[in-house]
């Protein structure tokens, strides 16, 4: 410590320019691409935009169109009907096998290693591949999928071009894609449970279930909360399936409409509109974040409170 | 193994036969991560022996195997697509990143945790706070700004972003390890004479190796993978990056599914091989934020 002070002390600013050179670059990108556009983001909502330069200021114009005009209103709600139910899905589908598979891998039976890896698989592959695989996968006449039912002598349905099935078969990719992620987020939770605890349990004669509901799942809260938290900022993010499995409109129908569908839409231009609206786009992105931030904040509040200390 | 394991009580749950029916649910839960692991891998198995069926094959009989090693389609990607500049540019721009997010970020946390100067507490934040951020949702702006600033549909533009999307995250991991290291190394390099650039590159930034591991892949991956910025920030073919590239591609090539199921192979391949030979780094990079 003293020789730390002696050497800078003469030259101090020599010592201030070192540490600056050291902050500077990662604070300008931040600031350059980072916290400017966030801080632009709500100014441009107010503004109706020709092309990319804004124009008038508007007050609350685009937010009244996307909340209450139609057919604005309609799409809005739609879309985020569908947010909603692939929020739901998820957490049963996704997160509920997650949960089971977690289980399984806490045994530690032989091969366990392989199983994580092979689960985890998916998670590193591009949504692009994901989505396409599926989608051929899923094709009505030559897809894997109904030829394996045919074998059954099941006429599978057109997965992805009706509307009762397709929202379904992309959350289906998502939950292939992506299951891995809560499987060992809950994986590690649980293996923070002492060994001791568990044993006891069973030594007690309490069953697999037993011991799942009543002693695992309130002792990995911390996780589960984490990975509510994610899935839903996740659900709401949906773009990459539906766009590439279904299409930019949300067909067949407007059936796999999500939000961020509809904002890339709004903001960016459809193919059959061809029209792009910054000021629209900029005001449902910003609803969007404050819908997502809040929701968030109230659910980490509830998920914390349940949450004990291990 | 085996005498350890029978002594050890903690670890007698993974032994099938210590309890009554055990081996019989213990062979359950095996069928269950088998089942699973039949659902993971079975689409990925199909896609690969497509890429060497022909057409014909693929639509009279998608669930057999190919009736022999085809390379027709391969031979299609490689000279009717820009496959490979698709790839090549997913490799520039990925690596660039990386290497950018992980010089910026730890000079930035190297400054944070080393030094006692006024206001680092505030700079630790300002860099964390850009870690709630979903700057997707801000994508308008930054177009704008990108625009603004002529890099728009250009590699530096694309490289910018993703380095300011991992900086935060980076900045968090980096300064918390550094913060780690024993002071003494540095004060007897001090007292030796060693100037401060020589200390953080020669003896403190070395021990920083795994940290950086994890940075690296926490980051390649995503940016690797990524399809949405460069949807809205890339124009011109010939920078397009792998996933983006994919989807020209899958329109050129509707009706031939053989080159489609190829082209997703290859795209595949890369990470896939990666993650087998690094399993443990890839799945500890990529749930950390969300563990612990």
């Amino acid at each position: 410590m003293t020789a730390e002070r002696r050497r800078n002390s003469s030259p101090l600013s020599r010592r201030s320019l070192w540490i600056a050179f050291l902050l500077a670059p990662a604070a300008v990108i931040m600031m350059t691409f980072v916290v400017w556009p966030l801080m632009s983001a709500l100014q441009l909502s107010f503004f109706r935009f020709e092309g990319l330069t804004p124009g008038d200021f508007v007050w609350f114009e685009n937010f009244n169109k996307v909340l209450f005009q139609s057919p604005f209103r309609e799409a809005t709600y739609n879309a985020l009907w569908h947010n909603i139910v692939v929020f739901f899905a998820l957490m049963v589908l996704e997160n509920g096998l997650a949960l089971l598979i977690a289980y399984a891998l806490l045994k530690e039976l032989p091969g366990h290693r392989v199983h994580q890896v092979i689960v985890f698989l998916p998670v590193v592959l591009s949504a692009v591949i994901v989505a396409f695989l599926w989608k051929l996968l899923l094709h009505p006449l030559f897809g894997v999928v109904n030829a394996a039912l045919g074998l059954f002598g099941i006429m599978g349905p057109a997965w992805l071009g009706s509307e009762p099935t397709a929202l379904g078969s992309i959350v289906f990719a998502n939950v292939w894609h992506w299951m891995g992620f809560p499987t060992l987020v809950l994986l590690a939770g649980m293996q923070r449970i002492s060994r001791e605890v568990l044993e006891a349990a069973r030594l007690d004669g309490a069953g697999d279930w037993t011991i799942l509901t009543k002693i695992v799942w309130p002792l990995i809260a911390p996780s589960v909360t984490i990975v509510t938290v994610l899935t839903f900022i996740g659900s709401f993010n949906w773009f990459e399936l539906p766009l590439m499995m279904a299409d930019m409109e949300g067909s067949p129908g407007r059936s796999t409409d999500v939000l961020a569908l509809y904002f890339y839409r709004t903001a960016f231009g459809s193919v059959t509109s061809g029209i792009q609206d910054f000021g629209q786009g900029s005001a449902l992105a910003v609803l969007m974040f404050l819908f997502v931030g809040a929701v968030t904040v109230v659910a980490l509040k509830y998920l914390r409170s349940r949450e004990i200390e291990i | 193994m085996t005498d350890i394991t029978s002594t050890s009580p903690a670890q007698s749950s993974s032994r099938p036969s210590t309890y009554k029916g055990e081996g019989l649910k213990n062979g359950a839960i095996q069928a269950l991560l088998w089942l699973n692991a039949v659902i993971m891998l079975y689409p990925l198995f199909v896609m690969v022996m497509s890429s060497f069926k022909s057409n014909a094959e693929i639509f009279s009989s998608p669930l057999a195997l190919p009736q022999g090693l085809n390379f027709a389609n391969l031979e299609k990607v490689w000279s009717e697509t820009n496959f490979l500049q698709y790839m090549g540019n997913s490799l520039l721009v990925t690596t660039a990143s990386v290497a950018l997010i992980l010089v910026v970020s730890t000079m930035a946390a190297y400054a944070i945790a080393r030094y006692e100067f006024r206001h680092s507490g505030l700079w630790l934040m300002f860099f964390l706070s850009g870690m709630t951020v979903p700057l997707k949702l801000a994508i308008i702006p930054l177009f704008l700004q990108l625009n603004a600033l002529n890099l728009l549909n250009t590699y530096a533009g694309l490289i910018l972003v993703y380095t300011a999307m991992g900086i935060p995250s980076a900045v968090f991991i980096m300064t918390g390890f550094l913060r780690a290291l024993p002071k003494e190394l540095e004060e007897s390099a001090r007292i030796d004479g060693a100037n401060e650039l020589v200390i953080m590159w020669q003896v403190m930034l070395p021990l920083a190796r795994p940290a950086m591991v994890i940075v690296a892949i926490q980051n390649a991956v995503p940016i690797w993978n990524d399809f949405f910025f460069p949807l809205i920030l890339i124009t011109s073919d010939s920078l397009k990056t792998l996933p983006q590239g994919l989807t020209v591609f899958m329109g050129e090539f509707v009706t031939d599914w053989g080159v489609l199921f190829t082209g997703l192979t290859l795209a595949a391949l890369p990470i896939t091989l990666l993650y087998i030979l690094l399993s443990r780094q890839f799945i500890a990079g990529l749930t950390q934020g969300a563990i612990k």
